[in-house]
């Protein structure tokens, strides 16, 4: 609940860790707990789910999941920083109108689409003008910024909606790989996780992003540009935001200021099932991939099995839920069996 | 000798600095709320000189009056309800479900078991918060999805109707005395007692105490397990009570009924200057916070402003307000310390 007490906890974590061999450390972690359940929930669906197992399921879930999978990515980074960007839906809604108003005003849809990704940028800088120069909390600037992205993008088109987009696009946004049923959208998505998994492990950027989750005053006398890498975070989730925008407005052919609206909440839950502290400096991408897949599963074959969307929302609700309280109660289960004092020099350090 | 009959503590003019830089954060949305209601009327005489403007103007913000300061009660402790939206409105489907199956029960009893219904659902998310510590956002954006849904299970494609309720009941929900709607009076007497518990008990002074420095208050000896519990219950409660309210004023429920309002029920306290960041606001501002959203909603095509762009002109405000509060609280610490420099 407090700064001082997630950093006790994760300081605990870490020592915890260290103390185990390797294959533990890599088996029993959250993100392979997730990518178990994943593995598990998929070979239920494909064995007792009627229709589960044809190629063209997997073409429509990733269609589905696209723009989640790939805004979870720098949400995810942000999140690891200790910030949230709750105006990610909005964006993706703004850019999505911007994209519409542009080809409606006679522009041609590539000029239209590189319009929007600048709205994109601006709208993410704009956030994190607020967040890292006047120093206001994420969580209010972006509750602002929801709203506001939200209001231009149906205050710009009111409730007209524009459809008329050049049809090469529309077909490459719904397109498959030759020979797969992997739409096209999964290949930029592909490079940006690639991309974010090197630069948060292997760079000193990427080191920063949790050195600033930890500890924020910690990482800026070890040197890490606190703001800047902030910054960079929000106008990063503006474009991506964007980009998700521009994908959605062509896969259903309509930009309507009401796009997207609340995929910020789904965004956001998906992150943290993923293993991602919303206090900060702990999560990994693959874990967060992997259960922006569990919920685009679960829901597909749900509603394979004919499950209602409402039961799908209840079991995702549940899911989040048991799961980050699941976590709690082991590490309480943990803290009970193992007696104190097994590390001295960290529990004498830690203590408040 | 009458006029010394009260003992007068000394004020010093730093206190006097602070109380009324406390004042201003309230004062400065009071002067907005009454600028937007007076150029709205300036345009349009009938926006409150009608008894339909003047009802409206009380009418409309009662229910996020309701919902609003519970959220301040929350956030004050430094945490977050996102699942109000939905608490809300499973206690109004809840509250026309009774009328429908139980038709002998008295209204009174409807009323406050859909109260006590959004006070379990308030101590559910309350109980996950305080022993699971996790954050409150995880929490109750899982239980804004869960009680959505069973809303939408149990509700379905149904919906209850004007015609399933007693005309008494939907009579709370239009009914005026001297011409002030009854409902705004509720939550008018609602929110003056919650006003004066946050204030003058000292239960009430506990959740900012909470709220500034969680890991203090314990070491202080507080019992911030409970406080934080108590104030997820009147959270709950009070959505509960704002679902009665949906069901009266509109009289026809579906299962979507408060989608969407978590977001509003934050924004209005964030504009009525309680910070995100927990320990400071009353729940006066975010009342009036309520107000405003509210009110601008309705004034926006009078001023002839289509009202697409409400959610826009929201966003500005919430911005807005968060930087007049950053700026107000800079200036204060400035103050601070320059009053100790020269002592």
């Amino acid at each position: 609940m407090t700064t001082a007490t997630a950093d006790t906890a994760s300081l605990n974590r870490v020592a915890r860790d260290f103390e185990k061999p390797l294959w533990r450390r890599i088996l029993i972690t959250r993100e392979s707990a997730i990518i178990a359940l994943l593995i598990i929930v998929v070979a239920y669906s494909v064995l007792t789910v009627r229709g589960f197992g044809q190629p063209i399921t997997l073409n429509y879930l990733l269609l589905d999941v696209a723009a989640i999978l790939l805004i979870a990515l720098p949400m995810a980074l942000i999140m690891i920083t200790g910030e949230i960007d709750l105006s990610v839906g909005s964006m993706v809604g703004l850019s999505s109108i911007v994209t519409g108003a542009g080809v409606q005003a006679g522009l041609p849809f590539e000029v239209a689409a590189i319009l929007a990704l600048l709205a994109g940028v601006v709208g993410g800088a704009f956030n994190g003008f607020l967040v890292t120069v006047v120093g206001l909390p994420s969580l209010a600037v972006t509750i602002g910024t929801l709203a506001l992205f939200r209001g231009l993008a149906v205050g710009i088109l009111g409730s007209t909606a524009v459809t008329d987009f050049p049809e090469m696009w529309t077909a490459l946004a719904k397109a498959k790989i030759a020979g797969t049923t992997i739409p096209y959208i999964m290949v930029p998505f592909l490079i940006l996780l690639v991309v974010l998994i090197v630069v948060l492990n292997f760079t000193a950027f990427g080191r920063g992003i949790y050195a600033i989750g930890l500890s924020k005053d910690a990482a800026r006398f070890s040197g890490v540009h606190v703001e800047r890498t902030k910054f960079l975070l929000f106008v990063l989730a503006g474009l991506v935001s964007a980009f998700a925008g521009i994908f959605y407005t062509l896969r259903f052919g309509s930009a309507r200021g009401d796009n997207a609206t609340g995929l910020e909440l789904q965004v956001i839950a998906a992150v943290v099932l993923g293993g991602v502290s919303v206090f900060g400096g702990r999560g990994q991408l693959h874990g967060v991939v992997a259960a922006v897949l569990l919920i685009g599963v679960l829901s597909s074959a749900l509603r394979l099995a004919n499950v209602t969307s409402d039961v799908i929302n209840v079991i995702t609700g549940a899911l989040l839920v048991v799961s980050v309280v699941s976590a709690s109660v082991l590490a309480w289960l943990q803290k009970t069996r193992r007696r104190p004092g097994r590390l001295p020099h960290l529990a004498a350090s830690t203590a408040p | 000798m009458t006029f010394t009959s009260t003992t007068r503590i000394p004020v010093s003019g730093i206190t006097k600095h602070i109380g009324a830089l406390g004042k201003a954060r309230e004062f400065g949305i009071l002067v907005a709320l009454a600028l937007v209601v007076v150029v709205a009327t300036a345009k349009n005489p009938a926006f409150v000189f009608s008894p339909d403007g003047w009802r409206d103007l009380l009418l409309t913000p009662s229910i996020l009056v309701l919902v609003a300061v519970g959220q301040a009660f929350v956030i004050i402790t430094r945490n977050v309800d996102l699942s109000v939206g939905s608490v809300m409105g499973l206690s109004a489907y809840l509250t026309g479900r009774l009328f429908i199956d139980l038709p002998s029960l008295p209204i009174p009893v409807v009323v406050l078991l859909s109260v006590l219904f959004g006070a379990v659902l308030g101590l559910i998310n309350g109980a996950l918060v305080a022993f699971a510590k996790v954050p409150a956002m995880v929490i109750t954006l899982g239980t804004l999805y869960a009680y959505r849904g069973i809303n939408v299970m149990w509700a379905g494609s149904t919906r209850v109707n004007a015609s399933d309720m007693p005309k008494d009941f939907l009579a709370i929900g239009t009914g005026q005395i001297l011409t002030i709607p009854i409902l705004a009076i509720v939550a008018f007497i609602v929110l003056a007692a919650a006003a004066w518990y946050m204030r003058n008990t000292r239960g009430g002074r506990e959740y900012f105490a909470i709220g500034s420095d969680p890991a203090a208050a314990g070491l202080y000896g507080l019992k911030v397990t409970r406080r934080v519990l108590t104030a997820f219950v009147l959270s709950g409660a009070l959505a509960g009570l704002a679902g009665v309210f949906y069901a009266a004023r509109y009289g026809s429920v579906s299962s979507q009924a408060g989608a969407g309002w978590e977001l509003d029920a934050v924004g209005a306290a964030v504009i009525g200057g309680v910070a995100i960041t927990g320990g400071v606001g009353t729940v006066w501002g975010a009342a009036i916070g309520a107000m405003l959203l509210m009110t601008i909603n309705r004034a926006l095509p009078i001023l002839g402003i289509p009202d697409f762009w409400q959610r826009a002109v929201v966003g500005v405000l919430i911005i807005g307000a968060i930087v007049l509060d950053r700026w107000l609280a800079v200036r204060q610490r400035r103050q601070l310390i320059e009053s100790r420099d020269q002592s």
